[in-house]
């Protein structure tokens, strides 16, 4: 059996100050060119966030899922009530986090995948008070292949509008 | 396309219920930066002197600094400004949070005010979707609890708002504006809002803001991050533990308050107890504080946790910050859990935390001086802490004495009369000053105090040790990495701190200098304005012990962000431009040397003669006439001709050959 890497951020939410460093420098780092702009509503990672009510959980951008959940629940934590949503990764239809604004594609937490590697996502550089910290650890298992930018971007629209409309916008726009 | 800036500022007339987006001037950028530097330019542009601070043309206007929004850590804050209702001069008070940044990726630099709504209304800026809704169902309602509720009803959790309370409705004239994390808490500032019968802003912005040169500006915050957590993590040596990091004071996170304590006064500015810390108070403080904080906050995009979240049973939930802790607790001659409690009501109601507590002491000096009577204040407790309750209710909503005293210690010793006036010995300016009356005459401090247009310490000093450190080793330590000064006045201030000692030659007042005493208050007023400008927290940069931002990286920052080409000398001249033209806006509505004075009691010994020649000196070092009035010539050198001209118009002048028709 082979051995993959495994990439995990560790989240503490009792640590997390609300701060919000972790969304500003995610939308930096994947802007284009890097570092260009700054929009928390494009990070991968968001601090969701009640303040009064002591609400602070920082999530990481997950699966994109197609549908809204069939029913929900809510979480009492030591008295606290976290929302429906608080812990969930997806980018879904019932809620705006986890998208491009302007294109409402999904966002995905991507690690900060770089040539060569940074030695920790910079949301968790970014986090001096430790409520985000960085682990890497070896599981069984083949390593995958994994999706470029691109196909992620192309499959969900091809989810969305189908694969017919996005081969003749495609070569629509490959024309004009 | 404009960097770190968004270029576009938003008019909204309330009287007319209008809406307009209107693109600035990017030559003010170069000019002023941003932030207060803009919006004093456009307070002087477009309310004359004339104008009464509750008159729907005085303006209101929330601007962001020129580098909120940006990865810049702490640059985060709000500057409110318009003119004080108290004080009659222009009013700036500052607030740190999220509200600046959601601002910027709304799309706006600043909203500027003006008019007055028939009736109560709220704000919702929803990127370019704009709206003046009604808020006759917040009326009364707390200032964080507004917020809430609008987003709610919004069902918009992730915008940002700032709100007055009652106090601000009512127009009691400190009044705050409140944010969940801080406050725009000076000068009065909720109470023109509350005339505007503004009750709140809500924004939410989802759009980008951009950086001129990306890489080079993020190594600089990147090394700025850096520095901010090693000075975290390790507090100076020799320094009082609360002043020893960066930050506003970390009043939530360290308990030993042995300095403020003994050196601040109790009471109305009174008392000073140098013997109140203990170990037995150290304890009961800490057993307090573990009990009432949930956690410990930072503003936007900053690491430092200089706020707390406070739950005290049965009362509402907010976060406090700084010194606001202890300014109850020690008007009231009481404790701090008392201040946990009160302060809960006192964020509601949207009430400055350094006036209300002073107003309140005051009256019940007034009170025991038998000047107030029952007559006056039916049903005034006996307990200290019932009493300070009791005041807080009547003033926020200006019932019977409160209504009276709701205008703050000045106007209300005058309005009672009967030798009151005698009491109103904590006011600069008409405003309620920190309780700080010390034994000998600090000359940095007496410029401080009297010129600065702040009227408030904390926003004007900075960076300088508050008393000479012990020993020749602790100084020489001080100084060895002291980065942070500027290279005209490095080695001159290392010599004042190496040198600088309680007793003797080189002992206050006649040392420093009044040269080197001129050069200290231009630095440390400087670094504040330029924080004014870009929006980053003087908790990072210029208040505290060696801060990670200064006069040699900050221009650089701000240059790669917008792509001006600003060194270290034309950064100097903006801010020394705004602060110049702050003073014009003043002297305009008729500021002059007489009130460029610190109360008579503010240190036991004085030093006229003295205290002339500073003032003297400080004037011709700034350019301005022997009246505190700049100088045609100096206007002219800061591009500022157009107020020389109005000046002029105004035989501003000609007072100073007895012509004038002012004072």
């Amino acid at each position: 059996m082979m051995k993959k890497k495994v990439k995990v951020i560790k989240i503490d939410v009792d640590k997390c100050n609300g701060c919000r460093a972790c969304e500003v420098i995610c939308s930096a780092f994947h802007a284009t060119p890097r570092y260009s702009s700054t929009n928390p509503q494009k990070s991968r990672i968001r601090v969701l966030f009640d303040p009064l009510k002591d609400v602070y959980v920082p999530v990481l951008a997950g699966e994109y899922a197609e549908a809204e959940c069939n029913g929900r629940y809510t979480i009492t934590i030591d008295g606290k009530e976290y929302g429906e949503c608080s812990f969930c990764r997806a980018s879904c239809p019932s809620r705006e986090l986890f998208k491009e604004p302007d294109s409402d594609l999904p966002l995905k937490c991507d690690m900060c995948e770089e040539e060569p590697p940074l030695e920790e996502p910079m949301c968790v550089q970014w986090c001096i008070n430790d409520a985000l910290t960085y682990e890497e650890r070896e599981e069984e298992g083949e390593e995958e292949e994994k999706p470029r930018e691109m196909e992620i971007g192309l499959e969900s629209l091809v989810k969305k509008y189908g694969v017919k409309a996005v081969k003749d916008t495609l070569a629509r726009v490959a024309k004009g | 396309m404009r960097y770190a800036e968004t270029g576009v500022n938003l008019e909204i007339d309330l009287s007319r219920g209008s809406i307009e987006r209107d693109v600035s001037d990017p030559r003010l950028t170069e000019l002023h930066l941003g932030g207060l530097g803009t919006n004093a330019k456009v307070l002087w542009d477009r309310v004359p002197p004339e104008v009464e601070p509750f008159s729907p043309d005085n303006l209101l206007i929330f601007g962001t600094g020129l580098l909120c929004g940006t990865p810049a850590p702490g640059a985060n804050r709000t500057f409110a400004s318009t003119f004080s209702p108290q004080t009659l001069l222009m009013a700036f008070s500052m607030m740190g949070g999220f509200w600046a940044p959601e601002l910027k990726h709304a799309g706006y630099d600043k909203i500027i005010i003006r008019g007055k709504s028939p009736n109560l209304v709220y704000l919702w800026i929803n990127n370019d979707k704009v709206e003046i809704r009604d808020a006759s169902h917040l009326q009364g309602k707390g200032a964080l609890e507004t917020i809430e509720l609008i987003r709610e009803e919004l069902k918009e959790p992730k915008a940002q708002g700032i709100a007055i309370g009652l106090a601000g409705e009512n127009r009691v004239y400190f009044a705050s504006v409140e944010t969940t994390r801080g406050s725009a808490s000076r000068l009065g500032i909720g109470a023109v809002m509350g005339d505007k019968n503004l009750k709140a802003i809500v924004v939410r912005g989802t759009k980008d803001v951009f950086i001129a040169r990306p890489v080079e500006f993020m190594e600089l915050c990147t090394e700025v991050l850096k520095f901010i957590e090693n000075r975290m993590n390790t507090p100076l040596k020799g320094i009082p533990p609360i002043l020893a990091t960066v930050g506003s004071p970390q009043e939530l996170s360290i308990i030993d308050e042995a300095w403020h304590t003994a050196s601040f006064a109790w009471g109305h500015a009174r008392h000073r107890k140098t013997d109140f810390w203990n170990k037995e108070v150290e304890q009961k403080w800490a057993e307090t504080t573990e009990r009432v904080k949930k956690r410990l906050i930072s503003c936007y995009n900053c690491p430092v946790k200089c706020a707390g979240l406070i739950s005290y049973p049965k009362f509402p939930n907010y976060i406090l910050k700084c010194f606001t802790k202890l300014t109850y607790a020690m008007a009231a001659m009481s404790d701090l859990d008392f201040s946990f409690r009160i302060n809960a009501y006192a964020h509601e109601y949207g009430i400055d935390g350094y006036s209300a507590p002073q107003v309140m002491a005051f009256a019940i000096e007034l009170y025991e001086a038998g000047i107030l009577t029952d007559q006056d204040m039916p049903g005034f407790p006996s307990n200290s802490e019932e009493r300070f309750f009791w005041l807080l209710e009547k003033i926020v909503r200006r019932e019977g004495i409160g209504d009276v005293l709701a205008n703050g210690v000045y106007w209300a010793a005058r309005q009672i009369g009967r030798g009151a006036e005698a009491y109103d010995h904590n006011t600069i300016k008409k405003h309620e000053q920190i309780p700080i009356k010390l034994g000998m005459l600090n000359p940095i401090y007496f410029l401080m105090w009297a010129t600065g247009e702040k009227i408030n310490i904390t926003q004007i000093e900075g960076q300088l040790p508050q008393a000479p450190l012990d020993t020749k080793e602790e100084r020489e330590e001080f100084v060895k990495d002291w980065i942070q000064l500027p290279d005209k006045y490095a080695e001159k201030f290392k010599q004042f701190v190496l040198e600088w000692e309680l007793r003797g030659d080189h002992a206050f007042p006649n040392y420093p200098s009044v040269q080197t005493t001129c050069e200290l208050v231009d630095w440390q007023e400087t670094m504040h304005y330029i924080d004014d400008a870009t929006g980053i927290c003087a908790g990072l940069s210029s208040f505290p012990l060696k801060p990670p931002y200064h006069i040699h990286n900050l221009p650089l920052i701000i240059s790669s962000a917008t792509g001006m080409d600003i060194n270290e000398d034309r950064l100097w001249e903006i801010a020394t431009r705004n602060r110049t033209l702050i003073r014009a806006i003043n002297v305009r509505k008729g500021l002059r040397r007489q009130d460029d004075r610190p109360p008579d009691d503010h240190w036991k010994k004085r030093f006229p003669d003295l205290e002339t020649k500073l003032l003297d000196e400080y004037y011709k070092f700034r350019g301005w006439n022997k009246k505190g009035i700049p100088t045609a010539d100096t206007l002219h050198q800061l591009g500022l001709d157009y107020v020389k001209e109005d000046f002029e118009q105004r035989a501003i002048y000609d007072e100073e050959k007895g012509k004038g028709n002012k004072d």
